[in-house]
């Protein structure tokens, strides 16, 4: 009987051998890597999405001075990502907006801009596997996405400590961090998203378009479109059936959440907002007798685990399709 | 020819997309250092053919062997060894030359060292080292095929395939490419095999050509044979000049024994010889003795001009593939 240790590191040793034989992916990553960072395009939306955030950011630290002043003390530390304030909405509301931005901006041209510089087939006639030049480019998308994103959360944390003087527990850093995982994992999603459309059309501007049209529709329109379809089929007025509105709420919400934006936002306001306790309809029943508090961190991320490994598998699985499409493409089609 | 061993074999070799068939039953064989010219219209399935040559197209049926490898299972160490440099090459354009040529080492795992090497020889040798430092959006066609031909002499490949290299240069850049890669594969040993549709340009390099018309290969041979090859059974025809140019002339060749037909086409007289009949040993006396002079005289139909003529303008070639 073989021990699963030693298949793994056969196959470790395995695959650093092709590694080294083709070399390619790291060649590749490299070059992309560089071309992402010193772009005009990555400067641009790196000073849009920062220059927002911070500036929530800081309208957020001015106001939440009200609340804490009156005694509520709880998470001031949290409470800086999720308080908006005047005509600002708070720091999540603006990287669930803007972060898909980011993820389209870097993978729209990936593979059509190679083929309308004509250097695809050059790239493709070097000893290198096929799949190195998708891998690379994602793995390079997604480095400097989660480098942004990282950056951002942990210059925001840091502006945070200096202008509210409260250090963060223990939990609130646990909190934060998932916070910044599941960002970045939502922000790759849109990465693989403009990556398909990168092999899917051939002009730039075609597959950019398409991208924003995809996310416009998942950030504003699926859940309109949800509760057209709810009241459609379970109408839900003043006078109907219990039953009918707690179905009609019901399938809302299923419906909204086949869209990854609402995922993400479900899941950050959980992290983020220890208070959430439940994300489905809550009956009176159910509060009776309830104790309000906080969950802690196991707690909340269990309530959000269906959302994590949706969000996920949407990722994986739109990368899988551009991959597909990416090997199966002729070289020469057109 | 350095060797007799073939390099590059396809056999039966077919690619259809969808019902077009774009390349039919290939048969080829490339020796090892000569420079063989793939020569055909557009849309002969040239390009077709090298992709697969270079495993980034599966072939429908038939097998392309480079080295002994199949290009389809083995396409690393094939790419290994043949350095391309595609129809319209591209270059990222906001780096410069030698970024671009880096990044060709990088992939092709040559040590930094030996890459940085490699790549001053490699400029120096296409005649762009001044520009190695400008970005290639500033590089002209001309400039951009030659530091094509420099990222392929940068992975110092046994074979080099060249998919229309001289097209969109102007005659003087095309000379100096042609000369280059004469000198690659004279100096160097390289085998090259050059596609084309200008093949006016190519055939002077070229040690033999392969015609190919419609994905099928018509003629293979060095470009002397080639005229005999494809013209093998026709009636000869022969274009003259002679003086005094008048319409005795006329009279008088078709007077001449084993002469069909005769007649004016521009400054030239056309003389259609009967069937198996060659009459140009005795044309020169024949036409002296009637006190004529003889100012050019041109079997025609056995250069590449000809061939060009009947096959590429689609002169009836399809009767020509039917025998």
């Amino acid at each position: 009987m073989v021990r699963w240790q030693d298949e793994v590191k056969d196959w470790l040793a395995w695959w650093r051998q092709q590694e080294r034989f083709s070399g390619g992916l790291k060649a590749v990553f490299q070059k992309e890597l560089a071309d992402n960072l010193g772009s005009t395009r990555f400067t641009i939306l790196f000073l849009l999405v920062a220059v927002a955030g911070i500036g929530s950011f800081y309208v957020a630290a001015q106001n939440i001075r009200q609340p804490v002043g009156q005694g509520d003390t709880q998470f001031v530390f949290l409470r800086l990502f999720t308080t908006g304030g005047g005509s600002l909405p708070p720091f999540i509301t603006f990287i669930s907006f803007l972060g898909p931005l980011l993820g389209l901006a870097l993978g729209f041209d990936a593979i059509n801009g190679e083929h309308n510089k004509r250097t695809l087939s050059r790239l493709l006639a070097q000893p290198i596997y096929r799949d190195d030049v998708i891998n690379g480019k994602f793995l390079a998308g997604f480095t400097v996405l989660s480098l942004v994103i990282l950056a951002l959360g942990f210059l925001v944390a840091g502006l945070g400590l200096l202008l509210l003087g409260v250090p963060p527990t223990g939990e609130e850093l646990g909190r934060l961090l998932v916070y910044l995982l599941v960002t970045i994992i939502y922000v790759a999603f849109w990465l693989s998203v403009s990556l398909l459309f990168s092999l899917l059309f051939r002009q730039n501007a075609t597959s950019a378009l398409a991208g924003i049209a995809v996310w416009l529709f998942c950030a504003l329109f699926a859940g309109m479109l949800a509760g057209l379809i709810a009241d459609g089929l379970f109408p839900a007025g003043q006078d109907s059936p219990p039953q009918q509105i707690l179905h009609n709420a019901t399938l809302k919400q299923g419906l909204g959440r086949l869209s990854p934006t609402t995922l993400y936002d479900e899941a950050t306001i959980t992290l983020l907002n220890p208070g959430v306790r439940t994300l489905g309809p809550v009956l009176v029943q159910q509060l009776e007798g309830a104790i309000p508090g906080s969950l802690p961190l196991g707690q909340s991320l269990l309530l959000i685990w269906p959302h994590l490994v949706g969000l996920l598998a949407a990722t994986l699985l739109i990368f899988a399709l551009a991959y597909y499409f990416f090997m199966r493409q002729e070289i020469r089609a057109g | 020819m350095a060797g007799q061993e073939a390099v590059i074999v396809t056999r039966n070799l077919t690619k259809q997309y969808g019902s077009i068939t774009a390349v039919q039953d290939l048969n080829l064989e490339i020796q090892a250092g000569e420079v063989f010219g793939l020569l055909g219209p557009n849309g002969a399935g040239k390009t077709t053919t090298i992709l697969m040559l270079l495993g980034l197209t599966e072939p429908t049926g038939g097998q392309a062997l480079v080295h002994g490898l199949d290009a389809t299972r083995h396409p690393l160490e094939v790419k290994r060894i043949v350095g391309y440099l595609p129809d319209n090459v591209g270059f990222y354009d906001d780096l410069t030359a030698r970024e671009n040529l880096l990044y060709t080492a990088s992939l092709n795992q040559i040590p930094a060292s030996l890459a940085r090497q490699r790549l001053e020889a490699a400029l120096a040798e296409v005649g762009l080292a001044d520009a190695a430092d400008r970005r290639v959006r500033e590089f002209s066609r001309g400039m951009r095929q030659r530091l094509g031909i420099a990222d392929v002499i940068l992975k110092d490949p046994t074979i080099i395939i060249l998919d229309e290299p001289t097209l969109g240069i102007d005659p003087q850049g095309v000379q100096e490419l042609l000369d280059l890669i004469l000198r690659l594969a004279r100096e160097r040993g390289k085998t090259i095999l050059i596609s084309s549709h200008l093949l006016h340009q190519v055939q002077q390099i070229c040690d033999r050509v392969g015609i190919f018309v419609g994905g099928r290969l018509i003629a293979v041979g060095p470009v002397a044979l080639l005229g005999q090859q494809v013209m093998a059974g026709k009636p000869l025809e022969i274009e003259l000049q002679a003086e005094p140019d008048n319409d005795d002339l006329l009279a008088v060749l078709e007077a001449l024994p084993g002469v069909a037909t005769v007649e004016r086409r521009g400054a030239f007289m056309r003389v259609g010889c009967a069937a198996g009949v060659d009459v140009r040993r005795e044309l020169a006396p024949y036409l002296a003795g009637k006190g004529f002079t003889l100012l050019y005289l041109r079997a025609r139909g056995y250069d590449l001009d000809d061939i060009y003529r009947q096959y590429f303008q689609g002169e009836g070639y399809h009767g020509a593939l039917a025998g």
